[in-house]
């Protein structure tokens, strides 16, 4: 019982990381068709940001915001300078924010280096709970109320919030929300600046647990694609089911059968594809 | 005619008599060594230190090696085989070096070995621990300056046994042939001595989060020994602790677990994790304390065992070359001549290689303490002058197979 426990609760966080990563990768995804391969670099920046604003003297609230902040100013500005003119072309967007991503992995290196670095924890995060034979360490259970929170921020705004109607009609019908009037293209950078905020909220979280380090922009970039292939592409719901079952999935996978850790966590993945190609919650 | 002709031979008797000694190499250019390390990737800070390591040994000697000039040709693995085997056919046949060192990972290792045989370009393996390329599939042309992955095990496991008294071990490895290697040779010794490896998991490689594995951790257990490797030891002792363990279980490892490169950044949670190794920063010799010293003075850190290893490497390919005169051209004589050098003082200690071409060196077994503010690998007990083979007669342990992830079997799972 204390095994299935744990382990749920590993699931969980783990899965809550990857929705703050896939969430924002799901809307920009769904909205705009682009399949962003520089997302990883958001997570990988923002998580060197808020490192930097640490050693600066920072705290540690503040390091994230700034990391998140300044990765949604880099976001807007790859967009505008260049997403923005490939607009429709597929092919040329993919091999942009594939090159961005490359460029933003070599500049790490060069700024950063490439020694490892965990983020410090304050001490109110660290450490773990125990409940008899259970533990539950206390950043696995801020991760989880972190993404908690931005889920429900999001859900209000995208619901509740005319700013968010005018996103999903973005997404529904780009041609049909351009001829009501929509502004499309400011609805799509700040869409885009919105995934790529999340994606670096969530680099500098993880900087606390899994560290930040070069690498770990293309090494979280898969998860983040089964997440949104699984949920289906901009829908808030999918990336939310979708990060937990890949949480979930990996962490039991891993601990049922470690031999066959990628086959639990690939299978049912190509599963869900071959009966619903538009992934669990996506429209065609 | 005639004039010309005496008017180069005045020449070239005038380059001679400046020029001094080893001008006559000087005509044949300059060594060129070409150098593998993973310079982009997860592992591009291992690869940093390995570069820096050849480079401050060429910086201390001015870039000469035999009276000839050294050029360094470095290439990034990215830590891929199939990176790593471009990358080598690169560096022979259009840069046509003459000698090749460095590498990391033991599967890139094994990747690279039949390639340079086929070459036959002498390639020095400095970090690359693969164990059965100077055990059961020995390179001919590769040269190990470095270790097998199981040489700093064998002592371990024993003495583990006998002078922590822990009788009841879980092992937790990267799931590739060094974590196979390094958990394999410490099961070997440990349950010889009448210790029991009670749990072994294999968390792959590029593991970012370890919890569904720490948390399947017997309870019954007296510690614990993890095999890390380059990012996921910076990961692994927070987690540890997280999961609670660190309170419960005393933390064991291979010597990659407490990586001097990672010391830095891992917080007080490391301190107690003890681990063997060919090489700590904290050795205390005279040559040591220059190297550690020096090596700071120029890079802002503290040496890893990687860069140990590749400062030696460059002392290696000159004492060869030093020995055949800088003909370094003559591939069959410079093998030879690799294959014979020792160095008594290098900063990790005597090394010189066994009939197998593996250096036997110091093990020294080191614990995490914290000494002004930083994190050392304090040595607590060495081991003079151990060969890949442990207590072991070669002929024996080689009828065993090469560890792996079923061998030694978990007879006490």
């Amino acid at each position: 019982m204390d095994f299935w426990i744990s382990q749920l609760f590993n699931g969980v966080s783990y899965g809550a990381l990857l929705f703050l990563l896939a969430g924002g990768l799901s809307l920009i995804f769904g909205m705009m068709r682009i399949v962003n391969m520089t997302h990883g670099s958001y997570y990988l920046l923002g998580g060197y940001v808020a490192l930097t604003v640490i050693w600066r003297g920072g705290n540690f609230v503040l390091a994230v915001l700034l990391g998140a902040l300044a990765i949604a100013a880099v976001g807007i500005g790859e967009w505008n300078a260049f997403l923005k003119r490939l607009s429709g072309q597929e092919l040329g967007q993919v091999l942009t924010t594939m090159g961005f991503a490359l460029i933003f992995q070599d500049l790490a290196l060069l700024i950063w280096g490439g020694d490892p670095y965990t983020i410090p924890v304050p001490a109110v995060l660290s450490g773990a709970y125990t409940v008899g034979q259970l533990y539950f360490p206390v950043y696995r259970i801020f991760i989880v109320a972190v993404a908690a929170l931005v889920a429900v921020v999001l859900w209000l705004v995208l619901e509740r919030t005319r700013i968010g109607a005018m996103m999903r009609a973005t997404v529904d019908d780009p041609e049909m929300a351009r001829g009501v009037g929509i502004n499309v293209y400011l609805i799509s950078m700040a869409v885009f600046a919105l995934g790529a905020t999340l994606a670096a909220l969530a680099g500098a979280v993880a900087g606390g647990f899994v560290g930040v380090y070069p690498g770990a922009d293309f090494e979280i970039l898969p998860y983040a694609f089964v997440v949104v292939i699984v949920g289906g592409m901009g829908s808030l719901k999918g990336a939310l089911i979708g990060s937990l079952m890949v949480g979930l999935l990996d962490n039991f996978g891993k601990a049922l059968f470690p031999e066959l850790s990628y086959f639990t966590l690939f299978a049912p993945m190509a599963a869900i594809l071959a009966v619903r190609p538009t992934g669990l919650f996506g429209r065609a | 005619m005639g004039g010309k002709v005496i008017g180069s031979i005045l020449a070239a008797l005038v380059l001679v008599a400046t020029w001094g000694p080893g001008a006559a190499w000087a005509q044949k250019g300059p060594i060129k060594i070409g150098f593998l390390a993973p310079m982009t990737g997860g592992a591009a800070q291992v690869g940093k230190d390995m570069v820096n390591g050849l480079t401050m040994w060429l910086e201390e000697h001015g870039h000469i090696i035999a009276g000839r000039k050294v050029e360094v040709i470095v290439e990034d693995t990215q830590g891929q085989p199939n990176v790593a085997l471009t990358k080598l056919r690169k560096l022979v046949e259009s840069d046509k070096v003459q000698v090749l060192a460095g590498g990391l990972f033991a599967h890139v290792g094994y990747a690279l070995a039949p390639k340079v045989d086929e070459y036959r370009i002498p390639m020095l393996y400095p970090v690359m621990a693969a164990d059965d390329l100077t055990q059961r599939k020995p390179a001919r042309w590769v040269v190990r300056t470095g270790w097998t992955s199981s040489q700093p095990s064998h002592p371990f496991g024993e003495w583990v046994v006998k002078t922590l008294g822990y009788k009841r071990v879980v092992t937790i490895g990267i799931d590739y042939a060094f974590g196979w290697e390094v958990v394999g040779g410490f099961q070997k010794t440990f349950e010889e001595a009448g210790g029991q490896i009670i749990q072994k998991l294999w968390p792959p490689l590029g593991t970012t989060d370890f919890a569904p594995y720490l948390s399947q951790v017997r309870r019954d257990a007296d510690a614990v020994f993890a095999l890390m490797v380059a990012a996921s030891s910076l990961r692994f002792p927070r987690q540890y602790a997280d999961a609670g363990l660190k309170a419960r279980l005393p933390l064991l490892g291979g010597g990659t677990t407490f990586d001097e490169f990672v010391l830095p950044s891992l917080g007080d949670e490391a301190i107690g994790g003890i681990s063997p190794l060919i090489y700590s920063a904290a050795i205390d010799t005279p040559v040591n304390r220059r190297f550690v010293k020096e090596y700071r003075a120029r890079y802002g850190k503290v040496p890893s065992y990687y860069s140990e290893s590749c400062y030696t490497t460059g002392q290696w390919i000159n004492d060869a070359a030093k020995s055949i005169g800088g003909d370094v051209e003559d591939r069959e004589k410079f093998l030879a001549a690799l294959r014979k050098v020792e160095v008594p003082d290098a900063p990790r200690g005597p090394v010189k290689l066994d009939a197998y071409g593996n250096p036997i060196q110091n093990i020294y077994v080191r614990k995490v303490e914290k000494k002004d503010g930083e994190l050392w690998n304090t040595v607590i007990q060495t081991f003079p002058a151990v060969s890949q083979f442990g207590k072991y007669k070669p002929e024996e342990f080689l009828k065993q197979p090469v560890y792996d992830r079923n061998f030694p079997p978990c007879k006490y799972c």
